[in-house]
């Protein structure tokens, strides 16, 4: 069966490796995607050259992401909360024998106290740290490289550091369940609001130039990078609440007890 | 772009996923797994696609690599295959 495994992949990787001399090479300004077919504006030209006229917005990943493609970005958002809802649904246990799956991690001993302390305090500094960081990735998306997904990772990193480094219980209780389950669906529903906002004032879904006759002082143009921040949010609160949610649910084996 | 420096990343690449695959301990396999999305946080970034990088870093080596240890630390240690 091992045999068989090898002849496969060994197959596999033979046939995308003999197509790479037809890839163009890097950066090459003829090739289809650069150039356009058929003489027609290539649509990553159009990006570079357009963005910045379009949107007011300095980051063309970011442009691509939450405006051109934001169906697409819609949707892997609401991937994320289904493994969410798919780990919530396999793992969690209420109620039960609570039989402790492991003897109690608190060391009692001089030693174990003063490591208790140094990791206690040096995470009680930099937590805060982290998640300013996070907040300035999220709001600083579509300036510089960063965003919704990454920001909201790094969000839930901080509350899953301070499980890691105190109890479970400590992080849950300043995030707990029925808080993040609750912050996950209002991160989609401020994205497909954003989107719904667009058809009743008789646009496209998620054409967000239209918003502009909702907040003061902006135009077509400011108004979609400015939803763009609004979509970025959504995304963040979704990403930060699965992620410590698949966390909390995975070391504490469903239970969000005794989790170390 | 650096050829040479690609060249470096590529190869520790091809050898830190070998090693994952081969130590039986799942610990190390997993921190090593950290090492590789590292890595290949560093070539997207000398590529200059940082937003990639970017991602890789903050779940790739950092958010995957606790949730495999978690998970681990429910399981036997030591892989049977």
């Amino acid at each position: 069966m091992k045999w068989l495994g090898l002849i496969a992949t060994a197959f596999t990787g033979i046939l995308l490796l003999s197509a790479t001399p037809y890839f163009p090479s890097f950066g090459d300004p003829n090739s289809p995607a650069n150039a356009g077919v058929n003489g027609g504006v290539s649509v990553s030209q159009y990006y570079i050259t357009e963005t910045y006229t379009d949107t007011k917005v300095p980051n063309i990943v970011t442009a691509v992401l939450a405006d051109y493609r934001g169906y697409d970005t819609m949707f892997e958002t609401v991937v994320i909360f289904a493994a969410g809802v798919a780990i919530f649904a396999i793992l969690r246990s209420f109620g039960g024998t609570t039989i402790p799956s492991h003897p109690t991690a608190i060391d009692t001993s001089v030693e174990g106290d003063h490591q208790r302390i140094i990791i206690g305090m040096t995470c009680k500094l930099i937590i805060p740290v982290i998640q300013l960081f996070a907040l300035y990735v999220v709001a600083h998306g579509h300036h510089s490289p960063g965003g919704g997904f990454q920001g909201g990772v790094i969000l839930g990193a901080s509350f899953i550091l301070m499980a890691l480094a105190k109890e479970l219980d400590t992080a849950l209780a300043r995030f707990s369940e029925k808080r993040y389950l609750a912050l996950a669906c209002v991160g989609i529903f401020i994205y497909s609001g954003f989107g719904l906002l667009c058809v009743a004032l008789e646009r496209n879904f998620l054409d967000y130039g239209i918003l502009h006759r909702l907040m003061p002082a902006t135009d077509e143009i400011m108004a979609r990078s400015h939803s763009m921040l609004g979509v970025e949010v959504g995304v963040a609160f979704t990403v930060t609440a699965i992620m410590f949610a698949i966390y909390a649910n995975l070391s504490s084996k469903g239970r969000l007890e005794q989790g170390f | 772009m650096i050829v040479s420096f690609d060249l470096v990343i590529l190869v520790f690449l091809i050898i830190t996923a070998a090693i994952s695959l081969r130590v039986r301990d799942l610990l190390s396999a997993a921190m090593i797994l950290g090492v590789y999305s590292f890595l290949i946080c560093l070539l997207w970034a000398e590529m200059g696609a940082v937003d990639v990088a970017f991602t890789e870093a903050a779940v790739g080596a950092g958010v995957s690599t606790v949730f495999m240890i978690a998970t681990i630390y429910h399981t036997r240690r030591r892989s049977s295959d």
